[in-house]
């Protein structure tokens, strides 16, 4: 009995000395398999972090996503703008996610893949305006982000490609002109994209005529930076309010500033012979 | 005709499993509405939920906030493996099931049943610690951890969705199967067979022991992909196989050439007292 109890234990801190190496390889695989911040995910996402944790990967929003009424057909091709994380892809396994040069997403008035999601990993409270309406218009897939030195635009050629693509156009991206300075009477039509209103659906992406696109979309969290508090725009009422409602701190503590000011003077400095 | 009826549930196993990746498949090309999604979530006739409870208790780990679909689908599995099925998700659902019984297939018929790497016996009870393992990774890394590395929805998905290099995951299943660990997978390792065990160890679906007829040939013994749940009945007592790791698959059924084992129903035919009267009539 002794022994037998003896043999049960051993096999026990056996199997689970096992599982706890087998854990840990799973543990940094899924560590290394979910950091992937440029996946692009569908309308009403969740913040990534959750949005991992909360998706199921059923795969039910690209089937509502492929099967929606009106199919979009680009060069007699059917075009799908969901896919299915596989093995491969670069993306969590098995959740959906899409690619904005080849299949960007065609904002549906009806949203069908957010109100597929049965685990709310895709809700429509992550697709609200200020007032509480939901609206595709008001989704944050990412934002579109141009390259300067590769934009036809930028270089003086009529384009407008990406303008003109966008389903919010003249609200996510303008067009603003410039004086041609190096002819004197021709003009720059520069595409700019505007943050809050762009939903980073990609088809901006997808419609670039630059053999690489030079409008890009990234993930908002990706490309979007935060001025914080502390900087305020004094010519504007609204922006004075929102310094009054601050709850950042509006200090930053960098390894420099923790030295007192003389000797940061002192410091590092190398004088010419 | 014979070898049909001798297969039987063999060929309703496959039947039901290639129905089930049919659908999802049909539901993604097709938008054919019976079943939709896959062996994680799925939608019956695109209004009942089905969750998978391992995938559930993940998600409960890894903090998610869980929708009142999910916990719907979870109950109704649940209940249907708890009271009715059993096990049976392993045999008669999951896909990867198909490629688990040709490595066994592969095995009997190069006749090297025996050669193991690993010592079977030994880690039998592994899965349920990994299964508790991975609940445990899920919260650490804060995601669904099994789902990451599941052959099942690899599978489903490979199917119904993208193949991408889901096909290297099942071969390596294979082969592990094959050539390393005797039934090594869903009989070791898988941490979702460990749970619908636990889930499914009072169903009343049961495989039946006739000592009377049995002439110990062991042949079920050597069929059975979890023969540690046949062995302290067969050719002992006249019982049912209560060992919960039991998947229902019926394999042992057909191979018995003495109609020793039978499906039936257990505490059923336990409170009319049939289980008395079967082991004095026989």
């Amino acid at each position: 009995m002794d022994n037998k109890r003896r043999q049960f234990i051993t096999s026990l801190i056996q199997a689970s000395a096992a599982a706890a190496a087998g854990g840990t390889i799973v543990g940094a695989f899924v560590e290394e398999n979910k950091n992937k911040p440029l996946t692009l995910r569908p309308p009403g996402a969740l913040k990534e972090e959750d949005f991992l944790k909360t998706c199921i990967r059923c795969g039910l929003c690209v089937e509502a996503c492929k099967n929606r009424e009106n199919k979009v057909i680009i060069d007699g091709n059917e075009i799908i703008t969901l896919k299915l994380g596989a093995p491969g892809d670069n993306v969590a396994i098995g959740t959906p996610y899409f690619i904005a040069r080849t299949g960007p997403c065609f904002m549906c008035d009806d949203i069908p893949c957010m109100y597929a999601c049965p685990t709310g990993a895709l809700t429509p409270d992550m697709c609200k305006n200020d007032k509480g309406e939901v609206a595709i218009d008001y989704a944050k897939m990412g934002v579109a982000v141009i390259d300067p030195s590769s934009c036809i635009a930028f270089w003086g050629l009529q384009c407008t490609a990406c303008y003109r693509a966008c389903p919010e156009m003249d609200k996510a991206i303008t067009i603003e002109w410039k004086k041609n300075e190096r002819t004197g009477k021709h003009a720059y039509r520069i595409p700019v994209v505007h943050e809050d209103a762009c939903t980073g659906c990609g088809m901006c992406e997808m419609a670039c005529v630059t053999e690489k696109a030079a409008i890009k979309v990234f993930p908002r969290d990706v490309f979007l930076g935060k001025a914080g508090d502390r900087y305020v725009k004094g010519w504007d009422k609204k922006d004075q309010q929102r310094v009054k409602n601050a709850s950042t701190k509006t200090t930053t503590e960098t390894g420099r500033s923790k030295l007192s000011p003389i000797q940061n003077l002192n410091q590092g400095v190398t004088w010419d012979q | 005709m014979g070898s049909i009826i001798k297969n039987r549930y063999l060929i309703l196993r496959r039947i039901s499993q290639l129905t089930i990746l049919f659908l999802y498949f049909a539901a993604n090309y097709w938008g054919l509405k019976i079943l939709m999604g896959n062996l994680s979530f799925s939608k019956l006739f695109n209004t009942i939920p089905l969750t998978d409870p391992y995938a559930f208790l993940q998600m409960l780990f890894a903090g998610a906030v869980i929708s009142s679909d999910l916990i719907i689908g979870v109950v109704i599995i649940l209940l249907f493996y708890g009271l009715i099925g059993g096990r049976a998700y392993c045999s008669w659902v999951c896909p990867v099931n198909m490629i688990t019984d040709f490595a066994a297939w592969v095995r009997r018929k190069t006749h090297h049943e025996k050669d193991n790497l690993i010592n079977a016996t030994k880690i039998r009870n592994f899965r349920y610690v990994f299964m508790v393992m991975m609940l445990i990774v899920s919260t650490v890394v804060g995601a669904a951890a099994f789902e990451f590395i599941s052959p099942i929805g690899m599978f489903t998905r490979a199917v119904a969705f993208t193949l991408g290099f889901s096909w290297v995951w099942l071969l390596v299943i294979f082969i592990f199967d094959a050539f390393v660990l005797k039934n090594g997978w869903c009989g070791h390792i898988c941490p979702v067979g460990a749970m619908y065990s636990i889930v499914g160890s009072k169903s009343i679906i049961r495989v039946w022991h006739n000592k009377d007829n049995c002439t110990a040939c062991g042949e079920c013994l050597k069929i059975c992909p979890e023969n540690q749940v046949l062995s302290p009945v067969i050719d002992k007592k006249s019982d049912y196989i209560s060992g919960i790791e039991c998947t229902n698959c019926g394999r042992c059924i057909e191979v018995c050439n003495d109609n020793a084992l039978e499906f039936t129903l257990r505490y059923i035919i336990n409170k009319k007292g049939e289980n008395n009267e079967k082991t004095a009539t026989n």
